[in-house]
């Protein structure tokens, strides 16, 4: 275990060390001069060589990158173009909105999707499963941002039960601030729980074909004692797997989500920084991101033992 | 007439979005012949109307068609869409059956797909536009890129057990060479798989364009896409509704339809994995 766990954890490096590179290098990749890029079109001289200097572009490139790599693992992520504030700075003001958001929608999904899929599996081919599979079809189809204005509109504007746009911070007070993020969590919540839905059901059904099942039922288990002591056990480590995949589309959804409803997170800290062509801020809004990923995935890898002892590494 | 009801009793859903898709392409290639005007003509007295016998859909900000710039907006999607899909099929097919096949091409490239799969989709693609200057080449490049890990991935996945199979073995044995293996009996096996994977990659393309359109990272914003529409009327939505409705009401049938049928494929090619997903 011990071994595996080792041997998972520097598996990530590499990942990490491309996601750097890829992240560093674009700047470098791209055609033309990048200051004169990012400076935008009517950029004084003067603006392009502070952009340059910022950026050290005037550094050959490998040592750049040593250079930019090792502040990086000293938690210097750079200094904004537009503000000359610090990039972590910048970004770790926006985590409180974003994090909540992410965290919120992960709860919902998960207590929602998983019996869903489990009623649509247990109801196979019968009326709640197609209507449970239909559902799940249509918001894997509707992008969160159209569900969002779909929500904002009802419930915000026509039926007035909750804030349309906005967010209030945990200091003004903790249930007015988790008000404000309902909508944006259903809307951000509804691919999710898709996903999870379909992969619950699939699970399910394919566990309750096994052989285990049809002897536990012919030896007189009832129904519910099928399906809660024997097959539920043994859909843990596939859920979990697409928890964690599923985390991309979280945080992609998340910066579309923050922009329709204005909440000031990463995500909306991002748009602003595309529109001000702010490319340390892209750099390490997305490092930050991708770390985090990767680290769910390592956690997400490393709790199917948890899951199901029967996994040796 | 009978072979069409067979077809549609045994997959509905691959005829249904089959169906809207068609229609949706019609609409596209015939846009300038539906009752549109120039999708990008101003009209500053006829600022935002509401949907009426003359502005079917209303009219922006500016005074530009909605109707208009919605039926142009399907090409843009469309467009999009299934450039990302062909080329992600032909580019991750390749460097998947490389992969597959030559273990120290794997040992390379499956890492880099690691490193580019964790990075969010579009996240990936804003740092690429961020970069470049708005265009839907960049866009249609920038999905791709993010894409075709997953077509690796599937394919590379498939060409190992593939190579396993006896007839692999039996072809190997009879001095078959590798080109011809992996042409003659790995690549037609695949296809099925490959197709199903490639709709659905359609379907994120599309989503992604808008999703990318909408924050302001996507197609240049004179061009009428459905994610552009809807930014253009984030500042009014709440009194003018209509500005954001169409646009979103089209993307999300076209998504729908699009995933149909790539459900629907996945059954007909493989009904084990009917029951299942």
């Amino acid at each position: 275990m011990l071994a595996y766990t080792l041997r998972r954890v520097l598996l990530t490096l590499p990942v990490m060390l491309f996601v750097a590179l890829f992240v560093f290098g674009l700047l470098s990749l791209t055609p033309g001069d990048p200051a004169v890029l990012l400076a935008g079109e009517d950029a004084t001289p003067a603006d392009i060589q502070r952009i340059r200097q910022t950026l050290g572009l005037d550094e050959p490139f490998l040592v750049r990158f040593a250079d930019w790599l090792w502040k990086v693992m000293h938690g210097d992520l750079g200094v904004s173009l537009f503000t000359g504030l610090q990039v972590s700075q910048m970004i770790g003001q926006r985590l409180a909105p974003t994090f909540t958001l992410m965290i919120m929608t992960l709860i919902l999904s998960v207590t929602l999707a998983v019996p869903l899929g489990a009623l649509a599996a247990w109801r196979h081919n019968k009326f709640y499963d197609r209507s449970i599979m239909m559902m799940a079809v249509l918001s894997f189809s509707i992008p969160s941002f159209v569900v969002g204005y779909l929500l904002a509109y009802a419930f915000g504007l026509e039926l007035r039960w909750l804030p349309v746009q906005g967010y209030v911070p945990f200091s003004q007070g903790f249930w007015a601030s988790i008000r404000t993020l309902i909508l944006p969590t259903c809307a951000l919540g509804s691919v999710y729980v898709a996903l999870i839905t379909r992969i619950s059901r699939a699970t399910l059904l394919e566990t309750l074909s096994q052989d285990y099942i049809r002897t536990a039922r012919s030896k007189g288990v009832s129904n519910k004692g099928i399906l809660f002591r024997h097959a539920l056990k043994n859909v843990g480590v596939p859920i979990v797997t697409v928890v964690g995949s599923g985390v991309a589309l979280l945080i992609s959804g998340a910066v579309v989500t923050e922009t329709v409803f204005s909440i000031p997170g990463v995500g909306r800290l991002t748009v602003d920084a595309i529109l001000r062509r702010d490319y340390p801020i892209i750099q390490g809004v997305i490092l930050m991101f991708s770390f985090m990923y990767v680290l769910v995935n390592l956690t997400v890898d490393l709790l199917y033992r948890v899951f199901d002892p029967r996994i040796k590494y | 007439m009978t072979s069409f009801i067979q077809v549609f009793k045994r997959h509905p859903t691959i005829v249904v979005g089959g169906f809207l898709l068609s229609l949706l392409f019609l609409m596209a290639i015939f846009a300038p012949w539906l009752g549109t005007i120039d999708p990008t003509a101003l009209s500053p007295i006829h600022r935002t109307r509401v949907p009426s016998e003359k502005f079917w859909f209303g009219t922006d900000l500016l005074g530009r068609d909605v109707y208009s710039r919605v039926v142009y907006g399907a090409r843009v999607s469309l467009t999009v869409g299934f450039s990302v899909a062909i080329l992600s099929a032909v580019i991750g097919t390749v460097i998947g059956l490389a992969a597959g096949f030559v273990k120290w091409i794997d040992a390379i490239v499956m890492r880099i797909m690691d490193g580019f799969m964790s990075i969010p989709t579009i996240l990936l693609a804003i740092a690429l536009i961020a970069l470049t200057r708005a265009s839907l080449e960049n866009v249609i490049l920038a999905v791709t890129i993010a894409e075709v890990p997953r077509v690796v991935r599937l394919v590379r996945g498939l060409t190992l057990s593939l190579r396993e199979q006896p007839y692999v073995e039996a072809a190997v044995a009879a001095g078959a060479g590798r080109v011809r293996i992996v042409a003659k009996h790995i690549f037609p096996n695949t296809i099925a798989a490959l197709t199903v994977q490639t709709t659905y990659i359609c379907g994120l393309a599309i989503l992604a364009e808008a999703s990318l359109s909408f924050i302001g990272a996507g197609v240049p914003p004179s061009t009428p896409s459905w994610g552009n529409i809807m930014a253009e009327g984030r500042a009014l939505w709440q009194i003018k509704p209509h500005l954001i409705a169409f646009p979103a009401l089209f993307l999300s049938i076209t998504i729908l339809s699009i995933n149909m049928l790539g459900d629907g494929l996945r059954d007909a090619i493989d009904p084990r994995m009917a029951k299942r997903i």
